[in-house]
């Protein structure tokens, strides 16, 4: 009897841990024999193994690019100190090493811009949201230019972004680049309306009990948001600053593309530009690690919201 | 005793709907002496809760007012502390964080935070729930969340404790052990009580006096009526007392023959004219 029961929850355990990666091989053979029938101007369009195996010379490239860089700073220290035992007064250069960035350079500035931007976003977002959210007047103000700006597209923005932060960000030694500016900005742009309006809708929810549990204890403005509102609110919060993050991430790709600026998204139009038969499958190398970055992004918000969440009986998905 | 300790003024209450003014309250005038234990009690809709927010602050008399010891009441604070029928106690919290919100707020720079933590445990002792100080109010059962409730708005040390159907929720068993606490902790402490209930038995076994009200709109105060059994009270030996009993009839009757839920409009007329509004019986009016 027992043993049956184990060998049932067996079956079931295994069933749904073989339902995905049916899920998966299924996609890959329909993937392969469709891009077998299709031509492109760049050859044949790359099945699963050309991209894998175009993922494997990305790692290679590389690995290459670092064994470089690591070279050029080593003849540099080593010059350096060449110069510094003939003349004691010398002061060493340092140079930087100026190798084309890899595959994955790229992706650690995508991650870095769309963190920065999404953070930048969501300190903006979530106060605006508890005002908008505590004040039915300022929401009856503010909402229709929520409503308004909310669905401009990034390639909108991009424009503007560009001259403004031209305009205003003059310096002759930048420590950080224009363009990382830009898309940075754009990216914020973007992602703070669902954070807002989920803040805000959050918070005008706070249970009327509370509220008066609040104002019979005679709260201070302060404490009541602390102690009542932010904690009641923080489910609707996260919501909105997942979809934020998501938004962010979608954007970041479209907004490097156009505007050059570097990251992932410039990785795929320099392919694409660049045009040899090898390119559709790199495209394919970013396309599949875009996803899985989207995916891994989300997957770390609500790993945060789990840790943060009073409530860790709430199913999260 | 010249000054009541809290008046009801003569409070009417008129609610903005879309369909125009709904007068909920009309002219309810009631005087409590300290330490009086009062039930509210009549048929839902009849206005029972907006008396208590009224007192407790929460909400504004469309005329009249309610006077605590000589000052108006305007606005809520921890002297009126309410217990809430589903308890309201914040989810996010501890037990004794829950009820340490409202010590800090009342006791801030009064007492250390060694003598607070003494007087929050002394509270959640006196309601029985010192075994369960850090589990958070899901992890508890109804009837110790409302223990709980009890606790947060007796640690605020309120001359007036307001309850608004505080075992409404709760099973019959739980209910009585409730009710057994709280008179316990009344003859304790001897704080002005108000309570709203449902619940004829408990309004005549815990209440000096019961207050009737007729049924809405413009309800008011029916009829009052003193309840002078000795205390302390036992619900098993009292079950027997003719007096009990008696005062059970009497509420009774009012409910149930005098302001029946559903009559017609001739009935509620003789009903209002025959219980003459805001003449609180004068045996207890000081």
């Amino acid at each position: 009897m027992l043993s049956n029961l184990n060998s049932a929850v067996l079956t079931e355990k295994l069933v749904s841990a073989a339902l995905p990666i049916a899920g998966l091989l299924m996609f890959l053979l329909v993937w392969n024999m469709s891009a077998q029938r299709i031509e492109t101007s760049l050859g044949q369009f790359p099945g699963p193994a050309e991209v894998w195996e175009q993922g494997g010379n990305l790692v290679d490239e590389h690995r290459v690019q670092r064994e470089k860089a690591a070279a050029f700073y080593e003849r540099q220290a080593k010059r350096n100190a060449e110069k510094l035992a003939k003349n004691p007064g010398y002061v060493p250069k340092q140079r930087r090493f100026t190798g084309k960035p890899t595959f994955f350079d790229q992706i650690g500035t995508s991650l870095v811009t769309v963190m920065l931007g999404f953070l930048l976003a969501a300190l903006i977002a979530v106060p605006i949201g508890i005002m908008i959210g505590l004040s039915q007047s300022l929401y009856s103000a503010m909402n229709p230019l929520i409503q308004l700006l909310k669905p401009v597209s990034p390639l909108a923005w991009l424009p503007l972004v560009t001259m403004v932060v031209s305009a205003v960000y003059v310096s002759d030694d930048p420590t950080v680049p224009k363009s990382f500016l830009n898309s940075m900005i754009t990216v914020m742009l973007c992602c703070i309306w669902p954070t807002i309006i989920n803040t805000a809708v959050g918070v005008s929810g706070v249970s009327q009990d509370h509220v008066n549990v609040s104002r019979v204890l005679r709260l201070g403005p302060l404490t009541h948001v602390y102690k009542v509102v932010l904690p009641s609110a923080l489910p609707m919060i996260f919501t909105g600053l997942r979809l934020s993050l998501g938004i962010a991430w979608m954007v970041l790709i479209a907004a490097e593309m156009l505007a050059q600026n570097p990251g992932l998204g410039k990785f795929v139009w320099d392919e694409f530009q660049n045009g040899s038969s090898n390119s559709l499958g790199r495209i394919m190398v970013a396309v599949i690690v875009i996803g899985l970055i989207g995916f891994l992004l989300d997957r770390g918000m609500l790993l945060l919201q789990r840790y943060l969440s009073w409530d860790k009986s709430a199913t999260l998905r | 005793m010249d000054q009541p300790h809290l008046i009801i003024d003569h409070v009417s209450m008129a609610f903005d709907t879309p369909k125009g003014s709904f007068q909920a309250l009309d002219d309810v005038h009631l005087k409590i002496n300290k330490g009086e234990f009062i039930s509210l009690i009549g048929h839902s809709g009849c206005g029972k809760s907006t008396v208590l927010n009224i007192v407790a602050g929460l909400l504004q008399a469309s005329t009249g007012g309610v006077v605590l010891n000589g000052k108006e009441v305007r606005e809520p604070g921890p002297e009126r502390a309410v217990v809430f029928q589903n308890h309201s106690l914040f989810p996010w919290l501890t037990t004794y964080q829950n009820v340490e919100l409202g010590v800090k707020q009342v006791f801030r720079g009064r007492k250390s935070r060694a003598e607070m933590r003494e007087w929050i445990e002394h509270n959640l002792a006196m309601v029985h729930m010192e075994h369960a100080m850090d589990k958070r109010p899901d992890e508890i059962s109804g009837g110790m969340k409302q223990r709980v409730g009890i606790a947060r708005a007796l640690a605020m040390q309120p001359e007036v404790l307001l309850m608004d159907e505080p075992f409404g929720a709760l099973d019959a068993l739980t209910r009585a052990h409730l009710q057994d606490s709280l008179m316990e902790i009344h003859a304790q402490l001897g704080n002005t009580v108000i309570m709203i209930t449902h619940d004829v038995d408990e309004a005549v076994l815990l209440s000096d006096r019961i207050v009737m009200m007729t049924n809405g709109p413009s309800a008011t105060i029916g009829e009052v009526l003193n309840v002078d059994i000795e205390r302390p009270r036992d619900r098993i030996a009292l079950s027997d007392d003719p007096a009990y009993n008696g005062y059970r009839h009497d509420v009774l009757e009012f409910l149930y023959e005098k302001q029946r839920k559903v009559e017609d409009l001739g009935d509620r007329r003789r009903a209002a004219a025959s219980t003459p509004p805001s003449t609180p019986s004068p045996a207890r009016v000081a």
